[in-house]
């Protein structure tokens, strides 16, 4: 009897503990609705599309977004640049030509690359990094849009590594054999059949990878200089979406237009990773079928 | 015998779990704390200024030495969240790197909290460039143009013909507002300001970046000062060029400095009272100069 009731109350506890993370992404979305809600009342939506992001100001605080998605582009854009050849091309060559003890090191490796946090890529990225890009591009500072997409590209990788790999390793072993079998070489095969077979999944990795890029805040605030000017230029400083909103969040004056623009701006991010991962789980779901 | 291990075990797991429960329920109600401010308080939380986290924990932690039964924890966050977290009742004393704003003042009135202010410390913040950097001094009004005008050229300011890279804290940091007020005449910085998250990183970039400015607290330059160049500071173009240093920040010979606060919601009493005495006291000064900090003006 009285282990029934214990098992119950396990039962239950765990029950609670996995349905807190519904209630929780409910209540982000509430939340942040509100906060931005009243953002759209007073001072109206309008005010976010300006070109100028100053919340501190004696003279005028204006609130656009412009510099901060547009800053958050550049550098999601050129960390993918980065990611989609290194992690492609690891994950073709870890599923495909290494040899099982070169597996048994890389695999590892790559691992403790994911887990490493992300404050200590960032000060990597400001002590090593940002000085290194500096003096390979002869800029006059290393805080730069290329900086901070390099570090993410460290972040990235891993991520698509993993799941490419996983997709590539997943191409049914028939698929291959038909094709050596009808006299194709090793590497037409690979990059002719198994790639091309595993797309689907190399896709969605790549997704996946481009929404930890796009949500990641330490490493770039760290060494992309925060200035938040609208350009397409690698050797400019930007300000990330999340970087604004980690910097500022902190000092803001509750309730204040700024403290609103700030979740307008959590809005803006969140439908981007949300939009991301939705395409990215189709895509895999897609491929998971087939 | 067997059985019996399996009834722990299943207990053990239960107990974990009411445990992890309850650690949950404590850190969610926590949140919501009010600080008690009653005589008998033996615990002082004090928050606010990134500025003075330094400061204040050496403080609290002389402090502690002397008083054993009262535990004073620190943190950070910025004046603007410390004065949010005394207005909200979260915290004993705020650490203000800024005067309160009435905005601030206007919102504490309506919660009926009177915040009242007292000078602990004084601060000057120091200019810095890169060590081969052929300028030695700056009018406040050069520097404020510096800040302000993105043509401004180093050779304007009798430097080589580059661009300035000009390095600033993030919006959030009670310098980048002070620095605002005092060398910018309340303008906007440059659009392309690097805002940096943290001291460390200005120093980091005007030790590497040969055409960098930047400003930090006056404790930090001296600390980096063999990878750092200081600027001497003109108040205008008649005045002597001063270079910061306790003597002159206290004399306030040395234009860019400013008094750093503690902010109390009530009268201090009890255990707030006695740490705020200690602050103040001639030991609790000597922590600050310590620190790096210019002892407050009697």
């Amino acid at each position: 009897m009285k282990t029934a009731w214990q098992e119950k109350a396990v039962k239950l506890t765990l029950f609670a503990a996995a349905s807190t993370s519904i209630l929780i992404v409910l209540g982000i979305f509430t939340f942040l609705g509100k906060e931005a809600g009243h953002f759209a009342v007073t001072p109206g939506i309008e005010k976010l599309l300006s070109g100028r992001w100053v919340p501190v100001s004696f003279q005028e605080e204006s609130f656009g977004l412009l510099p901060l998605i547009t800053g958050s582009l550049l550098v999601t854009v050129l960390a993918m640049v980065l990611t989609i050849p290194f992690g492609v091309g690891a994950s073709v060559y870890i599923s495909e030509l290494a040899r099982p003890l070169e597996r048994e090191i890389l695999k590892p490796f790559i691992e403790i690359l994911a887990g490493i946090p992300s404050v200590v890529i960032g000060f990597f990225g400001l002590v090593v990094l940002a000085p290194l890009v500096k003096g390979a591009f002869g800029l006059p500072t290393g805080f730069t849009a290329l900086t901070g997409a390099a570090l993410l590209a460290l972040m990235a990788i891993p991520t698509v590594i993993s799941i490419s790999e996983d997709a590539i390793r997943s191409v049914p072993e028939s698929y291959k054999a038909a094709s050596l079998a009808l006299g194709a070489s090793r590497m037409q095969t690979m990059w002719r059949v198994t790639v091309p077979a595993a797309l689907p999944g190399i896709v969605a990795a790549v997704m996946l990878g481009t929404g930890r890029v796009i949500g990641e805040t330490m490493a770039v605030m760290m060494v992309t200089g925060n200035a938040a000017v609208i350009t397409g230029s690698p050797f400019k400083s930007v300000r990330t979406m999340t970087a604004t909103i980690a910097a500022e969040m902190g000092e803001v004056p509750f309730g204040s237009e700024h403290y609103r623009a700030l979740f307008c701006v959590g809005i803006v991010l969140l439908l981007a990773t949300f939009g991301l991962n939705i395409i990215a789980q189709k895509v895999l779901k897609k491929y998971r079928m087939g | 015998m067997n059985r019996s291990i399996q009834d722990n075990s299943r207990k053990n797991v239960i107990i974990v779990f009411v445990l992890a429960l309850a650690l949950a329920i404590a850190a969610l109600t926590g949140c919501s704390r009010r600080s008690n401010i009653a005589d008998g308080q033996n615990s002082i939380t004090i928050k606010g200024s990134d500025t003075m986290v330094h400061l204040v924990s050496n403080w609290a932690e002389a402090f502690m030495n002397k008083n054993p039964d009262v535990e004073v924890s620190v943190t950070g966050g910025g004046s603007g969240t410390g004065i949010a977290a005394l207005l909200n009742g979260t915290t004993d004393i705020c650490a203000a790197s800024r005067k309160i704003k009435n905005k601030e003042l206007d919102l504490a009135l309506q919660k009926n909290v009177n915040p009242r202010e007292i000078a602990v410390a004084r601060d000057g913040i120091a200019v810095v460039v890169h060590p081969d950097n052929p300028v030695d001094e700056l009018t406040l009004d050069q520097l404020g143009r510096i800040f302000i005008d993105p043509a401004a050229r180093w050779s304007d300011f009798g430097g080589p013909d580059e661009k300035i890279v000009v390095l600033s804290r993030e919006s959030s940091s009670g310098t980048y507002v002070f620095f605002q007020e005092m060398v910018l005449k309340k303008k906007d910085y440059l659009q392309d300001a690097k805002l940096l998250p943290a001291t460390s990183a200005v120093i980091q970039s005007a030790s590497t970046d040969k055409t960098a400015i930047g400003y930090v607290g006056l404790g930090y330059a001296l600390a980096a000062k063999d990878k750092v160049k200081i600027v001497a500071i003109k108040a205008d173009a008649e005045s002597p060029a001063v270079l910061p240093s306790d003597d002159t920040v206290k004399s306030g010979q040395y234009p860019i400095a400013r008094d750093l606060y503690f902010y109390v919601g009530l009268e201090p009493k009890g255990a707030i009272k006695q740490f705020v005495d200690f602050c103040l006291s001639a030991e609790g000064q000597a922590v600050v100069t310590d620190a790096g900090y210019v002892v407050v003006q009697k």
